[in-house]
């Protein structure tokens, strides 16, 4: 053993015996960690002359970055659309409790409300880094109230709204602040959806089009305003037709301008979409598939009723729709279960399953180069998983902020 | 000197790996005694293609060696020279080479000593023979281009000032420089037949780079092989062997 003093007073770890996440591939590799980054231990040995303080035997695990959810509408009883007195301890929950499921970063989703309810929660979300208290907030995204009547699917009919009058006014007065949102979703189709597009895509804010009856041609000509993502592909669209794709269709445009690349949502509980279709969408775009959860409120709970927002939603094993009928919404799944059905429906490897969580979601937000990746200089999110894609023990900063139960299950 | 001939590359490096510890046992690393490398270089250090690299993926990383040993030459020093005569010196402070262990290029180069260089040479700035930028464009996308044309490189002296000497040189197109170097002989235009002079040089190849040998020379030397072999037999550990010291008696003489 070399002797064990590091060149700098951050300690230096070095996680050995396990196969990283890097380039595409996994890798027998050691990870190396400094200061909550990913730390490059050829540059440490030649320039720094350093060597690893403590090191760690992964037992074989597979290391990939962690779980990104873009899509998260609540969970264990806590829904983000109700504007509650306890609202924060409610995020502060339900962002520990993700830790389990492999999610490092989230950005906590807001269906369809009043525009009281935006005034009142969004103020008390805040973007921050993850650590042992809990996942990291990357930003809110706002599923609605500017989405189409015919697609509202779980939304609430009298909240909808449009945009016509105002355009980007309007959408600021209805949420009150964008401070913390990273995704806004609205449908295309509305008049003046160009501007919008525009203006949100200007302040850095993600557009996604979702819950709409938009032709593909709408859909182009949004993308080409700036939306980049689809919320839960198939989803309250319309569905693909032959002669006019719809929104699916962007995921094979040729009018997608040079250098940008459409990412889509897909909640791949085996619910929501057939396996056969979360297929098709696959091969046809696979850099473009993200993984989301679309988790409510009844997530990690017992079955029966709870709330989606302004809605009452009764959960029956893994399936989720607005009490008394049969209205999909929202869902019950967890990231880790989302990413193990998608590997098995789509018999794909590992290593796509995983970025499909991790990568593809940071490349979407554009933090590819401190989130998504086991690269140097990275922050140090990650994940350790055992060869059937079950968190063992789940990483923030480089700090161990939650291990698998050995004597549990 | 040895010359050992094995079946194949795998088998080759083996053996040669196998002798190399044994010969680490026997010299007894340790505070004060360590293991040193020395290699030429001539590329940032962070290039996928650069020694440093090279040595970090295919060595360093593998072992739990103290990076305060490792001694490469830095190819970017702004005195190049100075980085050469600074060489030496480490070399000499720690007590001289006790096993150089390097290949050969086609045309039987040791280190960078290219076709020409002087048999006394140290370690010094090399200008590269075209040979050796062919054969190493391959690292660079096959531009020739984007290959370095110069190098830092030990010089053949410095080599020959080494305890012991371990080529290793497998392949049909290295068999005509392993011709040049033990068969012929001793001519700085094959600057590894230098070591015909040397010794104690271990030679070690598979039967490829034995193709521009005579029949003579590698009947005699596979003949040996029961003898060599036993050069790479487990030592016992150092433990058990107490306080014996370096030097093992060799059962036969070069």
């Amino acid at each position: 053993m070399p002797s064990n003093k590091s060149v700098s007073d951050a300690p230096i770890v070095q996680f050995t015996n396990c196969r990283i996440l890097r380039d595409h591939q996994l890798q027998r590799e050691d990870l190396w960690v400094r200061e909550g980054k990913i730390l490059n231990p050829e540059k440490l040995f030649f320039e720094e002359k350093g060597s690893a303080d403590v090191q760690l035997d992964c037992k074989d695990s597979i290391i990939a970055p962690g779980f990104i959810d873009v899509q998260i509408n609540g969970g264990f009883g806590v829904d983000f659309s109700l504007a509650t007195d306890d609202f924060k301890s409610g995020i502060d929950l339900v962002s520990q409790k993700i830790l389990s499921h492999g999610v490092t970063s989230f950005c906590p989703t807001l269906v369809t409300s009043p525009s009281s309810v935006y005034h009142q929660v969004l103020p008390q979300i805040s973007v921050r880094n993850g650590g042992a208290h809990g996942a990291g907030i990357l930003g809110a995204h706002l599923e609605g109230p500017f989405i189409s009547k015919e697609k509202k699917g779980a939304h609430p009919e009298h909240c909808l709204r449009t945009f016509e009058a105002g355009a980007f006014q309007d959408l600021l007065a209805t949420y009150g602040s964008l401070d913390c949102v990273q995704i806004v979703t609205l449908a295309p189709e509305m008049r003046r959806s160009s501007e919008v597009i525009r203006e949100l895509t200007k302040r850095g804010i993600c557009v996604s089009l979702g819950h709409s009856v938009a032709n593909l041609s709408q859909a182009e000509e949004a993308v080409q305003h700036g939306a980049t993502f689809i919320t839960h592909l198939f989803n309250a669209m319309l569905p693909f037709h032959h002669r006019d794709p719809g929104i699916v269709g962007l995921l094979t445009s040729d009018r997608i301008p040079a250098g940008r690349r459409v990412f889509y949502g897909m909640i791949s509980d085996g619910i929501h979409t057939n396996p056969a279709a979360l297929r098709i969408a696959h091969r046809a775009h696979p850099k473009g598939l993200v993984l989301v959860t679309d988790a409510m409120a009844g997530m990690g709970l017992a079955p029966g009723r709870h709330t989606l927002g302004q809605q009452v939603v009764e959960i029956d094993g893994l399936n989720t729709y607005i009490a008394g009928t049969n209205t999909l919404s929202g869902s019950v799944a967890t990231m880790d279960t989302c990413v193990r059905h998608f590997q098995e429906a789509t018999g794909c490897s590992v290593e796509t399953a995983l970025e499909a969580a991790s990568l593809h979601p940071a490349q979407l937000l554009g933090i590819e180069h401190e989130k998504g990746t086991l690269n140097y200089d990275s922050d140090a999110d990650f994940l350790m998983l055992n060869d059937s894609l079950y968190v063992q023990a789940t990483y923030i900063a480089g700090e161990e902020v939650w291990r698998q139960d050995v004597s549990g299950m | 000197m040895k010359l050992i001939i094995l079946e194949n590359y795998s088998q080759a490096s083996e053996w040669a790996a196998k002798y190399i510890r044994n010969r680490i046992v026997q010299f007894g690393p340790g505070p004060g005694r360590f293991f040193t490398l020395g290699l030429p270089t001539g590329l940032p250090r962070d290039h996928p293609e650069s020694y440093h690299s090279f040595m970090w993926n295919n060595f360093f990383k593998h072992i739990d060696i103290s990076p305060e040993n490792v001694h490469i030459l830095d190819g970017n020093a702004p005195d190049l020279q100075a980085e050469c005569d600074a060489f030496e010196e480490k070399i000499k402070a720690a007590g001289g080479i006790e096993l150089f262990v390097g290949g050969i290029g086609p045309d039987g180069h040791i280190a960078f000593n290219e076709p020409g260089s002087s048999l006394v040479s140290r370690t010094r700035v090399k200008t590269l023979a075209m040979d050796t930028i062919l054969a190493n464009a391959r690292f660079f996308d096959g531009d020739l281009s984007k290959v370095p044309t110069m190098a830092l490189t030990v010089g053949v002296g410095t080599v020959m000032d080494a305890r012991e000497v371990m080529i290793l040189i497998t392949g049909a197109h290295k068999a005509f420089a392993l011709y040049k170097a033990i068969e012929d002989g001793v001519n700085h235009m094959w600057t590894v037949s230098a070591f015909q002079q040397h010794p104690n040089t271990v030679f070690v190849c598979d039967e490829d780079a034995t193709l521009e040998l005579k029949v003579k020379t590698v009947k005699y030397f596979k003949g040996l092989m029961l003898v060599h072999n036993k050069l790479v037999e487990p030592l016992y550990s150092m433990k058990e062997m107490g306080a014996e010291k370096s030097q093992s008696k060799k059962p036969y003489s070069d």
